[in-house]
């Protein structure tokens, strides 16, 4: 457990240090949203209907950018060897590793997230739902993300490729994502039906989804 | 702690590199892996170190928990350092301390001669520097088996003198090396392993 909280600790750092990944997360994030009302006019309640999905969607783009560098640095660098050579078995790098980047990725983009909203004129009452369902979304965002981060690694240009493996797979979190904060805004269908498929999307990706980016890592590292 | 290789049999992209490979490397005597460009040296350690499968073959590490991955015993050195750009030279080695359960720190970094460039960013390090960084892993975690490839590139005549002694201190120590090495290393080997047109010898 011990080199596990290291390894995380150590990637957040990273991030951090780096700082550029975070920066782009959020200012990709930015610019989707608020190029949306340009393009689409200042409709307010057509805004606020479309709000969830846009938030959604966009937060998904923004995240994928940086998924790619969960494991790509480690290998160019030579520490993916190193780390493999510890006492930590692949499965369990791979999730502290897709963990970090929750914290240090999914976290910055779930708190802008509601100030973005007000770009869309989404409801007040629905803040809550937003943050609550963008919380418990986002770790399957970075663990299945984790998995396209590990079969594309060491090819060229793997990130285009790796959007086309891992977007369909986000289909069911941004479904029942939006679909949860539907049920809050227009109704009439109940939020916690919709809110606990999310949650266990959430927590089946986050068990399931280390132990295919560890086979991957294991063919990447041969 | 000895290791001994049976019948390895190594198969990259269809094409067999080297095959029935099988030798001992008995403790403190270190092994020297020569042999011309693509026969294989770079290939043996990596499934030495568990990152290949062999397409062939067994190797057991004699005296190891059986239940352990080999490569929890073994340090690799490839061509790559291992060393991050974004942090300074102690805390590039502080998290391998953590990590692979390591010593002293300032200890390696002193065997290395990198102690002055304790608080600089790994990053703006030169080529030779970032090796010892990477070497330095070496003295920082206590394993049995080393197995290194081309240690000794872009390294000075000092430096290198510090890896040899390195290594002869670690061989004469009872632990076991395998290097691959176009260079001499200054480094008494009690076995040279040759891998080549006929396979092995």
């Amino acid at each position: 457990m011990h080199a596990f909280a290291r390894l995380v600790a150590r990637d957040v750092r990273l991030t951090l240090r780096e700082g550029g990944a975070i920066s782009t997360a959020l200012g990709f994030y930015l610019v989707v949203v608020a190029i949306l009302p340009l393009g689409l006019g200042p409709d307010l309640n057509l805004l606020s209907r479309i709000a969830p999905g846009v938030l959604w969607v966009s937060l998904l783009l923004a995240a994928l950018l940086s998924v790619e560098r969960i494991f790509h640095n480690d290998l160019e660098d030579g520490t993916l060897e190193v780390i493999a050579l510890g006492p930590l078995p692949l499965e369990l790098v791979a999730a502290a590793k897709s963990l970090a980047h929750w914290i240090s990725i999914g976290i910055p983009l779930v708190i802008a997230a509601p100030i973005l909203a007000l770009l869309l004129n989404l409801p007040a009452d629905a803040f809550w739902v937003l943050i609550l369902t963008m919380l418990t979304g986002t770790p399957a965002i970075s663990f299945l993300g984790a998995v396209g981060a590990a079969l594309t690694l060491g090819l060229r240009r793997g990130g285009l490729l790796l959007a086309l493996l891992v977007l369909p797979l986000y289909v069911p979190v941004l479904v029942f994502g939006v679909s949860a904060m539907n049920a809050v805004i227009v109704g009439p269908a109940s939020f916690l039906s919709s809110y606990l498929i999310l949650c266990a999307l959430s927590l089946a990706t986050v068990v399931l989804a280390p132990l295919a980016a560890a086979a991957a890592l294991r063919l990447s590292l041969g | 702690m000895r290791l001994s290789v049976q019948d390895l049999t190594c198969v990259r992209g269809g094409r067999t590199v080297f095959e029935h490979l099988s030798f001992d490397a008995e403790p403190g005597k270190g092994v020297q892996l020569v042999g011309a460009n693509g026969v294989g040296k770079s290939s043996l350690l990596r499934i030495l170190a568990g990152f290949l499968p062999p397409a062939a073959g067994t190797f057991t590490l004699e005296g190891a928990d059986e239940e352990t991955p080999i490569g929890e015993f073994c340090h690799y050195v490839g061509h790559l350092n291992g060393v991050k750009r974004a942090f300074t030279v102690h805390e590039n080695l502080a998290f391998w301390a953590d990590f692979l359960g390591g010593g002293e720190v300032d200890e390696a970094l002193d065997a290395f001669n990198l102690l002055d460039l304790r608080d600089i960013p790994a990053g703006l390090l030169s080529a030779g520097q970032a090796r010892r960084l990477g070497l330095a892993r070496l003295r920082l975690v206590e394993r049995p088996l080393w197995l290194l490839d081309e240690p000794s590139v872009s390294l000075d005549e000092a430096s290198r003198n510090i890896l040899s002694a390195t290594i002869e201190g670690h061989i004469a120590a009872g632990g076991l090396v395998i290097a691959a090495t176009h260079l001499p290393l200054g480094v008494k080997f009690g076995q040279t392993l040759t891998l080549g047109a006929e396979g092995t010898s």
